[in-house]
């Protein structure tokens, strides 16, 4: 029998070519992406941020394999997601929460929303948002604390909170992310180079965050009497960029057809629009994205495209 | 002006250098020769021989089985041997006809002879081209005679001669455009000839330069055929995908090329044309593509029809390595060997031989969702959703989906990050649907007749 296996060649259904591309692969990229917002996080805010990165990505794979251990399921460390959801969550954090915050929330995120829903790729809502989504439901004191450093109170107030109470805010500081916030939110310019570099190595389409950020816009746009000064303050407060370049566009929990992907991105446009402008909560840009995580289902069933050469007129 | 070409596709690993530049070698073989009665699309052909039979090469040993099925032509001279099912490259036993070489390879007399497209017509070149067996060379195999005859010869307005070899790794169309253009252009004027209104187009993958630059040197002064150079990418040469790059026209799989007014041969097939009009030979000989990093030396050899693919290989100096992977065929669209003792048929195209598996060697995961399969199909498709209720076995969902439209190119398993068995799955479905509606024709059919008989009976 030995010697029948060494001969007989391997067969299986074509291709019998595959890219060098794995999800493995996908994650990391995803990973060096957010890398920018990590250094200018800990630059900012001080190392303490890094602490708090680590922390929760470590949590998060862990969760992972103690999870999958219990539950007698083949371990998917190895795949990286893990490692991405701990990183976005971490970097939707406060600088200067407590670490356990975070830590908690890397458990709920994979335990309860990814892995109670059959782990990678089964999950319907994204892990990180809905673990933001959470700690800031059970610890809303922590996660609204937004003093940072050593100086104590330096500057609380972010710039969503300063545009509510009338101030001026500098939108060159706000650009490059002199300003409070959470830890990944804060700098446009950082979070720009990441979306680059996915869009670069192929990794996203701009799909979804164009049309997210362009709805937002003619949302805030309309509702700031039409003015291009307003619009651009809401922009680039808060987590809008953030969401755009990593949440909005996570793969599992967005449509995968390009009308629903569009339609998708309209949607959670006009929820964060809606939820800023008219809501006492900060969480526009998460709630929203739970909210369209929401409607992936339906989005994808009523956009399937025509398959090439149907329905149109013969020539 | 831009390049040819269709939305979606993958440009994979090309690997034709390995051959690229391998000038094609004839071979010649004694010993068994095999000629599988089904090759390609169609009804099985009938022998028209009997065991123990003394055949001549060049004659006509089975007659086709049906509207759409070919003759076969016998490639030796020798006896016939057995007529019994023998392992085809399809992985199944077929019923053929085998013929020991007597290695004469004397041919039937009047094979070479010169003739003149102006002395034949129509129909003369219809029943040539039926009678020297010739069915598309390019994969599927649909008989070439039946290709020729639409409805109405005036609505064809564009003759393509596929010369895109699209699938990595292959390389015997690109030689044989660069070392015999002649044929490839003569029987593209045979074709030309049966439908007064078609523009005759020869569309090339701009990885050819050379076959472009040969083809477009002999053209130069006619007036109704020109080249077409297209962007190099799979599944460029996909029927469909080809008539869209080429014309913008666009058919489904319930359409002929005819619909939209265009008759697709490949190149290799045009020069059969060629070969049995002008050259009054029939199907003999192919040209064939052995190659893959196992191989010794990789190579474009023309061999006679019926010989084992194992022969061709031990000819040009064998496996350098034990291959872990033998592809009948191009990588893409090819079928795995678990014997090389089969015979290489009409519509053979290469035989790929690898040190590694790559399908057997990656590792996936759950679908990740992340629409790189979307983006990928030319039909535009939506794999992560049809996959899904496959596996579910909801075949209902699956036509729903337009699933019957895959072509099954393999370009949604090649670029999935999470190795998912796509097009696996896909072919599984739509072999499963096509039992279902056999099935229920079938039924329908029995229960009418049984209807009927009642009526009859009643009268």
């Amino acid at each position: 029998m030995e010697e029948i296996k060494k001969i007989l060649p391997n067969v299986s259904s074509s291709p019998h070519f595959r890219s060098t591309l794995t999800t493995r692969r996908e994650m990391l990229d995803v990973c060096i992406a957010m890398l920018p917002i990590v250094i200018w996080g800990a630059f900012h805010f001080g190392p303490y941020t890094l602490v708090i990165t680590i922390c929760t990505v470590a949590t998060a794979v862990a969760a992972e394999y103690i999870y999958e251990k219990l539950m007698h399921l083949p371990i998917t460390i190895g795949d990286c997601s893990a490692i991405v959801t701990g990183m976005i969550l971490s970097m939707n954090m406060p600088p200067a929460i407590p670490v356990w915050v975070p830590m908690v929330g890397a458990v709920f995120a994979i335990v309860v929303v990814k892995q109670l829903y059959g782990g990678l790729g089964q999950n319907f809502i994204n892990p990180a948002i809905a673990a933001r989504c959470f700690l800031h439901i059970a610890y809303s004191g922590l996660m609204n604390d937004f003093s940072y450093g050593s100086f104590d109170n330096m500057t609380s107030a972010t710039p969503l909170a300063m545009i509510r109470a009338g101030e001026e805010v500098n939108l060159w500081d706000l650009f490059i992310g002199n300003v409070p916030g959470t830890i990944g939110e804060v700098s446009k310019l950082c979070l720009l180079i990441g979306i680059v570099y996915m869009i670069w190595r192929n990794i996203i389409t701009p799909r979804i965050p164009i049309v997210y950020i362009g709805t937002v816009a003619i949302f805030m746009f309309i509702v700031g009497g039409f003015d291009p000064y307003y619009m651009l303050i809401q922009l680039m407060s808060g987590a809008i960029i953030f969401a755009a370049c990593f949440m909005a566009n996570d793969y599992v929990t967005s449509p995968v057809t390009h009308q629903g992907q569009i339609l998708y991105a309209i949607f959670c446009g006009i929820m964060t629009g809606i939820i800023r402008t008219w809501s006492p909560t900060a969480e526009g840009a998460s709630y929203s994205i739970l909210l369209g995580n929401l409607l992936v289902p339906i989005l994808d069933r009523i956009s399937i495209p025509k398959a090439f050469g149907m329905g149109g007129k013969k020539k | 002006m831009g390049l040819a070409t269709f939305r979606g596709g993958v440009h994979t690993y090309e690997g034709k250098n390995l051959s690229e530049y391998c000038a094609i070698k004839e071979l010649e073989f004694d010993g068994d020769y095999i000629f599988p009665m089904s090759q390609g699309i169609g009804a099985p052909s009938k022998p028209i021989v009997a065991v123990g039979d003394y055949v001549l090469a060049g004659q006509k040993i089975a007659e086709p089985g049906g509207f759409i099925s070919a003759v076969v032509t016998s490639s030796v001279s020798g006896t016939v041997k057995a007529i019994e099912p023998r392992l085809t490259t399809m992985g199944s036993y077929v019923q053929s006809i085998v013929i020991t070489s007597d290695g004469l390879f004397k041919e039937v007399e009047g094979i070479g002879t010169e003739r003149s497209l102006d002395d034949l017509t129509k129909n003369d070149i219809r029943n040539i081209i039926k009678e020297a067996g010739i069915i598309g060379m390019g994969g599927a195999g649909f008989p070439t005679h039946v290709k020729l005859a639409p409805k109405n010869d005036d609505d064809i307005d564009y003759v393509i001669a596929n010369g895109s070899e699209c699938e990595p790794m292959l390389t015997n169309d690109h030689r044989l455009m660069v070392e015999e253009p002649e044929r490839v252009v003569g029987g593209m004027k045979v074709v030309l000839s049966l439908f007064p209104n078609a523009k005759g187009i020869i569309a090339i993958e701009n990885n050819k330069q050379t076959a472009i630059d040969k083809i477009r040197h002999l053209i130069e002064g006619e007036k109704n055929i020109s080249v077409v150079v297209m962007r190099t990418k799979y599944p460029e040469g996909g029927e469909r995908q080809l008539i869209y790059a080429v014309t913008g026209r666009k058919i489904n799989s319930k359409m002929l090329p005819a619909d939209a007014g265009c008759v697709v041969d490949n190149v290799a097939t045009l020069a059969a044309i060629y070969d049995a009009v002008i050259k009054s030979t029939p199907i003999m000989k192919k040209n064939i593509t052995i190659t893959g990093d196992a191989i010794a030396d990789p190579s474009n050899v023309r061999i006679r029809l019926g010989v084992p693919y194992g022969r061709i290989v031990e000819a040009i100096g064998g496996y350098h390595t034990t291959p872990a992977k033998i592809i009948c065929g191009g990588p893409m669209m090819g079928m795995a060997l678990f014997d090389t003792n089969v015979p290489v048929v009409k519509n053979s195209s290469a035989l790929c031989a690898f040190v590694h598996d790559e399908v057997a060697e990656s590792v996936g995961t759950h679908c990740v969702r992340c629409g790189r399969c979307v983006d990928a199909c030319p039909i535009f498709l939506i794999p992560p959703i049809m996959s899904k209720e496959v596996e579910k076995g909801n075949l209902d969902k699956f036509v729903e989906l337009n699933g019957m439209e895959c072509i099954e190119c393999g370009t949604c398993s090649y670029i999935c990050p999470a190795k998912r068995p796509l097009t696996q799955l896909f072919k599984q479905a739509k072999k499963e649907v096509q039992a279902i509606n056999r099935a229920k024709q079938a039924a329908e059919k029995a229960k009418a007749d049984a209807e009927k008989a009642a009526a009859d009976k009643k009268d």
